[in-house]
């Protein structure tokens, strides 16, 4: 390398003491408050009494962990084939979940919009829709077209079904081209309802179109449903797994392949995804397994009351005992037993766990995040003798809250846990002032809880935009135990050494 | 008509060719090939600040993204209710590195999300009850907070609700300012008019509302710089070294009194020129207060416009400030000397939001790098009309331009970097095009003054001669020798 230059950003800059002073003369025009005023303010809010107020509060949401329905509508879209997200709103709303969801997977997001504005407000959003269709068609050719509104297009009650109509009607839309559409708006429900909806829009457009009648069992075949899932390595390990069953299978709605494609000096809007023709043949299939089942309650309704299926349906499989019963759920549906590869790598896992479990044993947890990843996380802990304490779901309902009490009441490990629906972030920073624990579990949005209790942030869920390459790897079944377990258990020893005295610096662990 | 100029066009209607007629026509209207009479005259005919067709990918946001998420947001001694449903405060949050000194949630509540969370009856029976409680409850949780801004998302507008009056209400009842805006996303044809609406709260609520102790022949103000990654810190120290006195950062790193006393400058600097200029002109109508535009990307301009700054003042000042050009040009030209011949000759294309498409063109120089292809995601017709003073003969310039017509271009222009946006950036990634987030810097920075400069070369020079880019089996890269 050439001439070597010092060349400080913005971690190290502001440390510098011009910086330093520039910082100290402003506060002569900030009209600040006193740092005793600062300080003793924090300190009230680390108070019981602060909590009581926190809590008590109605209105104001800070710092939730959920995001809204079209997020999810978008993932869902990108679960299929040649499938364009078209979100029919005002823009704004499509930008943020591209670059939302682009921050997360770190790839890039296609998704329109019909991009309305105020005299759309006034008079509809027909012709934008109509338009929008006609210019998306021309311009990334779609084999699909995945509708879903926004909060704008709700509220003024745009009809997607008559408009639709008319495109058609018009010559804009073709008459094969799938359009399903769903309606999302942000008040209602969150990303996963919104994942839910579309991912059902999708399978009964795709089934309808195709004039079938069910004929359920008549393939040996699964249908496999990952839901909002923010890991592509879930994807690749699911695969992996029922491969290993050699049970057929057709996931419905993989969107993994347009989360996880490479680069090859080639741009292409479509990666990968479901195929649609694959869609009325889940019809046949023997059976349907969902691993989300909070995230895709209107989905597996429909399967269940339509395609009439045998249906299985587990939250997140995280850790031993929630796999278990995948592997299980996947033999019963498929009628073929666990495979010894899978049997001889749980055996591995356990022993993998049986050598960390020391460090992670009766350390204290909060945790928050979709209601399914949350069900597993609170089981993998209790296996792995970690003690679930603060559970914050802010987008879990009554459903969601009883499941997870039952499963923390199955456990010693489980009795200190409060679970904590509708609740959001800043809950759970009087919670871990009021009763601390040893580690966080969440998205990077608990950062800033986890920073002010001084304790780890292990990094699971969604979304996760400040590491990078974690879901890459699989969370789910014994593989992705192992995963986390690397995780938590290495987080744990980092910390151990960061606070080692010089004698206990040990070089074995 | 050179044929630079003529190949330029002709790259153009290829591109746009695709298009169903209508679009076509439309599109068209917002592209220009900077020729040398438009360039000596600055002149354009180019089409701007007009809806996006439906179904494209446009990299515009909204005016609630222009209000809240620019101007708002990081003013950090306020509390900043997104009103209406969880989306837009969940994904506006802390992904703008507006940085701020404080203690979050405590006196800086920048890196927060604060959301009246709408629900389907909130919709149906109006919201403003529950922002009168939402009100009260900030002054309970968040009891430094000096104010409260309403940053109205899309269905607040749509059901009709008064947000003005509970504002007033809560004004007086709580003591503090609370402040409505009106931003709905849907409202203009981009975060621009956000811009504009924040603006105008600033204006009608803050504004001229406090009062400097001791006002000094040296105080300025920084206009329009929200502190990505530390900018407005990077800018204010030179204004400091060379003797003036910042009064107020409008508004990265900002706070409610600095929009209060900003009208006691002695002369308004704005960096973007987009997002603030109306509060530069009403100050100028209101208290007399002139302005000007600077603009301290790259040890060229920033040199520029500090010796244009120092012109404002008497010799003193021109005299530090000559000391302070002096002080740092040492450390530019090392840097120059240093990244120069990695990026010399390297083409450059930029997609950026309003002002840092042109801004950034002499930082890119000063590196020996050559702009090919340049535009905005909202900009107005000044604008353009000064960019094209900037910008050689052949630069493509384009409005609003779609994914598509951007990642065409790219491809046919064979640039060696590609500055944009989040959305931008991972496609550029598949094509093997190296890539910078003009807009937070990458997570870097900060790119503003002399010292981030420094930042922006060694940023420039990472990205480009990164060997990963050689590794790609269809991209033809260069190694440079070092």
């Amino acid at each position: 390398m050439s001439e070597r230059l010092n060349i400080v950003d913005h971690n190290q800059l502001f440390r510098q003491e011009k910086y330093v002073r520039q910082r100290e003369g402003k506060r002569a025009f900030e009209a600040p408050c006193s740092p005793e005023e600062v300080t003793s303010t924090l300190e009230y809010t680390k108070t019981t009494e602060y909590k009581d107020k926190n809590f008590a509060r109605t209105a104001v949401v800070v710092n939730p962990a959920k995001a809204c329905q079209p997020l999810g509508a978008v993932m869902a879209a990108l679960g299929f084939e040649k499938t364009l997200p078209f979100i029919h709103g005002s823009q704004g709303c499509t930008a943020y979940f591209r670059s939302h969801l682009a921050r997360h997977f770190k790839e890039p997001v296609p998704a329109v919009s019909t991009s309305m504005t105020e005299d759309a407000a006034v008079f509809g959003g027909m012709r934008n829709l109509i338009d929008g269709i006609e210019n998306c068609i021309a311009l990334y050719q779609p084999q699909m077209i995945a509708v879903c509104t926004t909060c704008m297009a709700e509220v003024i009650g745009d009809d997607l079904s008559a408009f639709l109509a008319n495109a058609r009607q018009e010559g804009a839309l073709p008459e094969d081209m799938p359009v399903p559409f769903a309606n999302t708006p942000s008040f209602s429900g969150s990303h996963i309802t919104g994942y839910d909806a579309m991912l059902r829009s999708v399978l009964e457009t795709l089934y309808n179109k195709s004039g079938r009648t069910p004929q359920p069992g008549h393939e040996l075949k699964l249908n496999v449903l990952l839901g909002f899932e923010g890991y592509t390595g879930n994807f690749a390990e699911m695969r992996r797994i029922l491969e290993l069953f050699g049970v057929p299978y057709t996931i419905l709605g993989d969107h993994s392949s347009n989360f996880d494609s490479g680069a090859t000096g080639e741009y292409s809007y479509y990666y990968g995804g479901t195929p649609l023709e694959d869609v009325p043949k889940a019809a046949d299939a023997a059976g349907t397994l969902a691993i989300q089942q909070h995230s895709l309650r209107k989905t597996l309704g429909y399967i269940k009351r339509t395609w009439g299926q045998q249906l299985s349906s587990i939250s997140t499989p995280l850790g031993i005992r929630a796999t278990d019963r995948l592997l299980e759920e996947i033999s019963r549906l498929s009628g073929i037993e666990i495979p010894e590869a899978l049997k001889q790598e749980r055996a591995r896992i356990l022993d993998a766990m049986m050598d960390s479990h020391t460090y992670l044993h009766g350390k204290r947890v909060a945790m928050a995040g979709d209601p399914d990843m949350l069900i597993g996380l609170i089981g993998f802990c209790l296996e792995l003798g970690m003690e679930p304490v603060h559970i914050v779901c802010s987008n879990g309902d009554r459903k969601f809250e009883k499941e997870a009490e039952l499963l923390l009441k199955s456990s010693p490990y489980g009795t200190e846990a409060t679970v904590h629906c509708g609740q959001d972030l800043w809950h759970m920073r009087s919670l871990l002032f009021e009763d601390p624990v040893d580690l966080a579990i969440g998205s990077s949005h608990l950062k800033f809880a986890a920073k002010e209790a001084n304790i780890p942030l292990l990094r699971v869920g969604f979304p996760i935009f400040d590491r990078h390459h974690l879901h890459r790897y699989p969370i789910i079944g014994y593989q992705g135990a192992l995963n986390l377990l690397t995780q938590f258990v290495n987080t744990i020893l980092d910390v151990m050494e960061e606070q080692a005295p010089d004698h206990s610096f040990d070089l074995v662990r | 008509m050179s044929s630079i100029v003529d190949k330029g066009k002709q790259v153009v209607e290829e591109i746009l060719e695709v298009y169903p007629q209508k679009l076509k026509n439309d599109r068209t209207e917002h592209f220009e090939i900077a020729d040398e009479e438009l360039v000596n005259c600055g002149t354009c005919s180019i089409k701007s600040n007009m809806k996006s067709r439906p179904g494209v990918m446009t990299a515009r946001g909204c005016a609630y993204a222009g209000s809240k998420g620019v101007v708002w947001g990081p003013i950090k001694d306020m509390v900043h209710i997104s009103h209406g449903p969880i989306g837009c405060g969940q994904y506006s949050w802390g992904t703008r590195r507006n940085y701020a000194n404080g203690t979050l949630g405590i006196n800086n509540f920048t890196a927060m999300q604060i959301t009246s969370n709408f629900q389907e009856k909130d919709i149906v029976f109006g919201g403003d009850k529950k922002l009168e409680v939402i009100c009260r409850e900030i002054k309970e949780m968040f009891p430094l907070a000096k104010g409260i801004s309403v940053q109205s998302e899309c269905p607040v507008g749509l059901i009709g609700d008064d947000i003005g009056a509970v504002a007033k209400k809560m004004t007086g009842e709580l003591g503090i300012p609370v402040i409505p805006v009106r931003c709905e996303g849907f409202r203009g044809v981009s975060q621009s008019l956000g811009h504009h609406i924040a603006n105008d709260a600033i204006r009608d609520f803050l504004m001229g509302r406090r009062e400097l102790e001791e006002c000094g022949p040296y105080d300025v103000s920084i206009i329009g710089d929200y502190n990505i990654g530390g900018d407005a810190w990077a800018s204010r120290i030179l204004l400091e070294e060379m003797g003036l006195r910042v009064i107020a950062q409008w508004s990265g790193d900002g706070t409610i009194n600095e929009l209060g006393i900003a009208h006691k400058s002695k002369l308004n600097l704005i960096h973007c020129h987009r997002s603030m200029n109306y509060m530069c002109a009403t100050m100028e109508q209101e208290y007399g207060i002139p302005w000007m535009e600077y603009n301290f990307f790259g040890p060229t301009k920033t040199v520029e416009s500090l010796r244009a700054i120092a012109a404002r003042f008497d010799e003193t000042i021109q005299e530090k400030c000559e000391q302070v050009i002096a002080q740092y040009m040492p450390q530019m030209e090392a840097v120059i000397r240093k990244y120069r011949p990695r990026l010399e000759g390297k083409k450059v294309m930029l997609l950026i939001g309003g002002l840092r498409a042109r801004h950034t063109i002499g930082a890119y120089e000063d590196l020996g790098m050559e702009i090919v292809a340049t535009g905005y995601e909202f900009a107005h017709k000044d604008d353009y009309e000064k960019t094209f003073p900037d910008v050689k003969e052949g630069t493509i310039l384009y409005d609003d331009p779609t994914a598509y017509e951007l990642e065409e271009l790219a491809q046919r222009l064979n640039i060696d970097l590609m500055g944009a946006g989040v959305k931008e950036k991972y496609v550029y990634h598949k094509m093997g095009i190296p890539f910078r987030q003009m807009h937070s810097w990458d997570y870097s920075g900060p790119y503003h003054g002399f010292d981030g400069f420094k930042i922006f070369a060694r940023d420039m020079d990472m990205t480009i001669n990164s060997p990963v880019w050689s590794l790609l089996p269809s991209r033809q890269t260069v190694e440079v020798s070092v």
